[in-house]
């Protein structure tokens, strides 16, 4: 039963005009991979798409090439100026082709047009604009007097907010003066494919952004290419893991950013509307396929019915459905895969004694859904309060004292994001200091913004993206002069204190 | 007539305390001429572990305390490390054969390095955060804090380093509030022992700098694998060889499974820098609603 009946208002399809095949984007141009094609999907109706191709480990080297080219030959060369016109110019070409990206996006991922249009294109606009500027200013970038590029970086991001990711790591990447060879994920490819039309339009010199497309391996390919400077990568903390470990002892930079489990912690005099609405969009936006997302509702014993049931009244007026529809609010699951992920571990929840709550909604003949669901007495020791489960299910702990909520929240190996609601400001400061997360937002959530540093403590990863400090994250420091009276303490060798600084060379080849 | 010595017994800090070897293990420490110095404790890897426990046990004081307070304290070690050159340059003198000005210059920089981080200390969280302007009514911040229990090693033989080396490694650490655990230059570890009665008698709260004397290539595998720790400098590492011809790579691989933040080696004596510092920090950002009026 809908809360409200509406009539369908769906975005039409016809604004795209898409390729049947789309190739690898390299050097500048399109052309075919070595390996199979593989089908991109529409989640919501499992239709195919476009096929996209699979980059095979030659691919991955000859785009490494294109992009070693660029840097040497043109981009390491060109006037931070130039290079952050060049930004803006992509910028502009992203707003103007907004409504475009927009609907591939929803058609290719499954999230609702109201998010791609309204969240993920316009940051990716904003974050190639803010990034723009700071390429002629990189010495204000706080790593001292001129900074440098770190040379080919190798990105490989995931399917969640397929482009908005892409512009996290493409435009702080450039801005720098590196070149690139991204991957994106395997189901959501296609606004890459549009992107590199984007980079066509804005005759962005070839060879300074290479994409290239395929399953895992192709991503591996990548990040072991021996003459990649810097690694990038977004996703599960798993392949992160392996990732760190394939990058061991080489010279390689790297940042991940990966899982995480947080706590949305709701204290009984928090502003009750307010929360109610940032808990849903803590863990409903997206279809919880959000890293950040706010996995864990920590409420606050004595408001806990109050919570509960007012967020069970609030979900039962979210609309499930066709994402192209401006009136949908919970989009699909964006593959089968991670629908059947999302399932076992709900179901798991069930076996462990938590009470399943679901939102009773429509589910589309075709496709992949999941309805939002919540999980109420769960205790800190179920598979749903300690595994991401990305998806729209939402686990409710509750806790008396402060000191309580702390422990709970932090008693996590992820540390990427939570939430605090309170309106007692003294109270917020104090727990903000003790939680162990890399954002934390107070009476808000999931807000996200270019000049705003984002990234993990523990095993949600290392590094930050946006911000002064998602810049720095493409650079090398040339160093300050060590002070005079301390000079006995640099013991460089010959060739200058930068060395010093250098690890040695690498004893063995690792590939574990 | 000539008074006969009382040598001292040289022992592990961990915890504040000064523990032999659970293991009850012991090596010979000699001088740059082999003539025998000292029995130095050879730390285990229960020892090891030990000294994570009574790291963490310590961030929570270390971190929590004032960045002013933070910096006194550990100015005050440049204080007693300065009313105590004699005894350092001595001990640098034999273990290492350099000359008494060699070591007196060592012992100086030592000092000036401790005074250098001790002023960063309520400075480099200005430094390295930032007001973030972003596009909306949040109020946005992003602060440095010290990623908790970070495992060290010290330059292992480099010359003029059995001190520097290791106040260079420990000091950048310590600084923002983390906790270390530190294995100490195998060869001339004597310096660091004495390096920790400085520290058990100015006000480093026990736990904060835990010091083993041993092997590092065989104490460091554990604590690079060890989950309860938050990172892993490997900046003394470079020389490392375990049995097996294990190196400082194998501890990176170790540290992965945990995703540790990893420095790896450097040449020589790391160079005193605000980097040393934010290699070991982790940035938090904070958006707060603004209301409206």
């Amino acid at each position: 039963m809908a809360f409200l009946e509406y009539a369908a208002a769906p975005e039409s399809p016809s604004i795209l005009n898409l390729k049947a095949q789309y190739g690898l984007f390299i050097d500048g141009e399109f052309v075919d991979g070595h390996g199979d094609v593989f089908d991109t999907i529409s989640p919501a109706t499992e239709e195919v798409i476009a096929s996209i191709a699979q980059a095979t480990a030659g691919d991955v080297d000859t785009a490494v090439k294109a992009a070693r080219r660029a840097y040497e030959t043109v981009w390491s060369r060109m006037s931070g100026s130039d290079r952050g016109k060049y930004l803006f110019r992509i910028a502009r070409l992203v707003q103007e082709r907004a409504r475009e990206l927009a609907v591939a996006e929803s058609l290719d991922n499954g999230k609702p047009i109201r998010e791609t249009r309204d969240v993920d294109v316009p940051l990716v606009a904003a974050w190639f604009f803010y990034s723009a500027g700071w390429a002629d200013k990189l010495e204000h970038a706080g790593l001292g007097p001129n900074p440098r590029a770190l040379g080919v970086a190798a990105q490989v991001i995931p399917w969640n907010f397929p482009l908005l990711m892409l512009a996290w790591t493409i435009a702080p990447a450039l801005a720098a003066g590196n070149t690139v060879v991204i991957k994106p994920a395997e189901t959501t490819s296609l606004t890459a494919m549009l992107f590199a039309e984007i980079l066509q339009q804005a005759d962005l010199p070839k060879g300074v952004v290479n994409i290239v497309t395929g399953p895992g391996p192709t991503g591996q390919a990548l990040v072991t290419h021996e003459d990649v400077n810097k690694v990038a990568f977004t996703g599960s903390t798993n392949v992160g893991r392996m990732i760190a470990r394939q990058v061991a002892g080489t010279q390689k930079r790297l940042t991940l950013e990966l899982g995480g489990k947080a706590a949305n912690i709701v204290f009984d005099d928090a502003p009750m509307d307010q929360a109610i609405e940032g808990i849903v969009n803590g863990i409903f936006f997206n279809q919880g396929h959000v890293c950040c997302a706010g996995s864990r509702l920590l409420v606050q014993e004595n408001v806990h019915d109050e919570v509960i049931d007012r967020l069970k009244a609030r979900l039962s007026t979210l609309r499930m459905g066709d994402p192209l529809d401006k009136n949908t609010d919970i989009g699909a699951i964006n593959s089968a895969a991670q629908l059947e992920r999302i399932r076992t571990l709900s179901d798991t929840g069930e076996n462990e004694g938590a009470e399943r709550w679901t939102a009773d909604c429509r589910i589309p003949d075709k496709g992949f859904w999941f309805a939002p669901t919540i999980f109420t007495k769960v205790s800190a020791a179920h598979s749903i309060a300690r595994e991401e489960i990305f998806g729209p299910v939402l686990s409710v702990l509750t806790f008396r004292t402060p000191a309580e909520a702390i422990t709970k929240a932090n008693n996590t190996p992820y540390g990427l994001s939570a939430g605090i609601w309170t309106e007692k400001g003294s109270r917020m400061l104090a727990l903000v200091d003790q939680l162990k997360a890399g954002v934390v937002w107070a009476n808000t959530f999931n807000r996200f913004d270019p000049a705003s540093p984002f990234g993990g403590y523990k095993e949600s990863g290392y590094g930050r993206e946006g911000g002064r400090h998602g810049l720095t994250a493409y650079l090398e420091a040339s160093g300050w002069d060590a002070p005079a009276a301390l000079s006995a303490a640099s013991t460089a060798p010959a060739d200058g204190k930068r060395a010093a600084r250098k690890p040695k060379q690498t004893r063995k080849a690792v590939a574990k | 007539m000539s008074r006969l010595t009382v040598p001292k017994t040289y022992k592990l800090y961990i915890g504040g305390k000064f523990p032999r070897s659970e293991s009850g293990r012991t090596y010979e420490v000699v001088s740059a001429k082999g003539d025998f110095l000292a029995n130095a404790a050879k730390a285990s890897r229960k020892d090891a572990r030990d000294a994570v426990v009574a790291a963490r046990a310590a961030v929570g004081g270390w971190a929590g305390a004032t960045a002013y307070n933070r910096g006194q304290v550990i100015y005050r070690i440049a204080e007693l490390l300065e009313g105590r050159r004699a005894q350092f340059v001595d001990e640098i003198q034999s273990s290492e054969g350099v000359t008494a000005a060699q070591a007196s210059a060592q012992v100086d920089t030592a000092i000036d390095v401790w005074v250098w981080y001790a002023g960063w200390a309520d400075k480099y969280a200005q430094v390295a955060g930032n007001a973030n302007p972003v596009s909306g009514p949040y109020f946005n911040l992003s602060v440095p804090e010290p990623t908790g229990v970070v495992a060290a090693v010290a330059p292992q033989g480099v010359p003029s380093g059995s001190l520097l080396g290791l106040v260079s490694v420990i000091a950048p650490i310590v600084v923002s509030g983390n906790t270390v655990v530190v294995v100490a230059d195998e060869a001339a570890p004597l310096s660091a022992i004495s390096l920790s009665e400085v520290l058990a008698t100015s006000d480093v709260p026990g736990g904060v700098i835990n010091m083993l004397t041993g092997s590092a290539a065989e104490i460091m595998p554990w604590l690079a694998a060890h989950a309860d720790v938050n990172a892993l400098d490997l900046s003394g590492a470079g020389s490392l060889e375990g049995a097996k011809g294990e190196s400082w790579v194998d501890l990176q691989l170790a540290a992965a499974e945990t995703l540790k933040r990893v420095v790896p080696p450097v040449a020589g004596i790391p160079r005193p820098a605000l980097e040393g510092i934010t290699a070991f920090v982790e940035t938090k950002t904070v958006w707060h609603t603004k209301s409206m009026l």
